[in-house]
């Protein structure tokens, strides 16, 4: 459907765009990280493309691959009509440098979904206004959605009460509530692991 | 109110250890309940969707002013029933603890929705399972989110709760058990074929 923006990708820039790929629709553009904000900045000024919409910004965590990261953008035209998605691996095996450009300078949107994509993957937006944490709070440690996050591991930031039986308070019993919660069992992963 | 015989049942207010409770002390603690049940001031703490699902309680289908809690003070230090409706977040716990830190005593805390209750659908990083690990809880009203008869029914068992004076915690049951009752939920759509136009 938007196979032509390939192709106009392709042609403007052909040193970075490493591979495309679409399926049912979903055009695809795989980049170089070093031209992101030039790709984005052509697809939204360009009068043939006029990709006024950023849909949505968000990352993806491969640990076997190297660079780790993913940086996934949607663009959507409300005028013309069309969509594109434009991906981008950044990121050593660790996470400790995930570095890319940031996109607030051309949509104001991509501000909290930049926000979002550190606060829960650790990528770090060059040049943004005030990045920081956006859902969790600013001392947290760690970054949640990383694959080498433990699933059951809970940061309470003020201590749960000091209450008998606190995962099960009356009138329920051993029998009732929610016996397949994990906040309820293994809160802290192992039962002697200190948090 | 009964037998109320002139002032002594004033005199008599202050309860000393060992009288228990005179005839006259509990008629009156009677009537001291039944005032506090019949006119709770909510502060109504809504952070996510349950929040739709409480304006649709106070609109004028399933009203909650017939109960008496009508009056929604959006300042702890005038309300007595705190309304948790909704998600509450590790980011938020502090700030939910504060206000129901600031609210005066007698305080009752509703639990409106499973995320309140219990964390609902949400077992992650982010979310705190139940606003019991934070405060006190007196009604847990489960659902997601509830319908507005269950909310009233909370309603009431907090109401009957507040009348005996009875601090533990109670969870809203559904009244008919669907396991049992084979005729709920069954709709009739349309009566009658030639009925229709």
């Amino acid at each position: 459907m938007a196979q032509h923006l390939v192709d106009l990708v392709r042609q403007t820039f052909p040193a970075v765009v490493l591979s495309s790929h679409a399926q049912h629709g979903d055009e695809t553009v795989v980049l170089a990280p070093s031209a992101w904000l030039e790709v984005h900045r052509f697809l939204k000024t360009d009068p043939r493309v006029q990709m006024d919409m950023l849909a949505d910004l968000t990352a993806v965590d491969y640990p076997d691959r190297e660079p780790r990261f993913e940086v996934v953008s949607h663009l959507h035209s409300l005028s013309l009509g069309h969509r594109l998605r434009l991906k981008a691996a950044v990121g050593d095996s660790e996470g400790e440098v995930v570095e890319i450009a940031t996109l607030t300078g051309l949509w104001a949107s991509a501000n909290w979904l930049e926000r979002e994509c550190f606060d829960m993957f650790g990528v770090k937006f060059v040049g943004h206004p005030d990045l920081r944490r956006i859902l969790l709070y600013p001392e947290f440690d760690g970054h949640p959605l990383r694959k080498d996050y433990p699933a059951n591991k809970i940061q309470p930031l003020i201590p749960f009460r000091d209450v008998d039986n606190i995962e099960k308070v009356a009138p329920f019993g051993v029998d009732e509530g929610m016996s397949f919660g994990r906040q309820t069992h293994d809160r802290w992963g192992k039962p002697d692991e200190t948090n | 109110m009964g037998e109320l015989t002139g002032n002594s049942a004033l005199r008599t207010e202050t309860l000393d250890a060992g009288e228990g409770a005179g005839f006259a002390t509990t008629r009156l603690k009677d009537l001291l309940s039944w005032a506090q049940k019949y006119s709770l001031f909510m502060y109504p703490f809504v952070t996510a969707c349950c929040g739709m699902e409480f304006m649709s309680v106070s609109g004028p289908r399933f009203d909650f002013s017939r109960f008496g809690a009508e009056a929604p003070r959006f300042s702890p230090r005038q309300s007595d029933l705190l309304w948790v409706v909704g998600t509450i977040t590790q980011k938020q716990a502090p700030i939910l603890r504060r206000i129901y830190e600031q609210m005066m005593e007698p305080k009752y805390v509703l639990g409106f929705g499973t995320c309140a209750s219990c964390g609902g659908f949400y077992d992650n990083y982010a979310c705190v399972a139940g606003i019991d690990k934070i405060i006190p809880c007196d009604v847990y009203i489960p659902g997601c989110p509830p319908r507005p008869e269950g909310v009233l029914d909370g309603l009431m068992l907090l109401q009957d709760k507040i009348q005996r004076g009875d601090r533990t915690p109670g969870i809203v049951k559904p009244r008919r058990d669907p396991a049992s009752d084979q005729n709920m939920g069954v709709v009739t759509l349309r009566r009658n074929k030639e009925a229709a136009p």
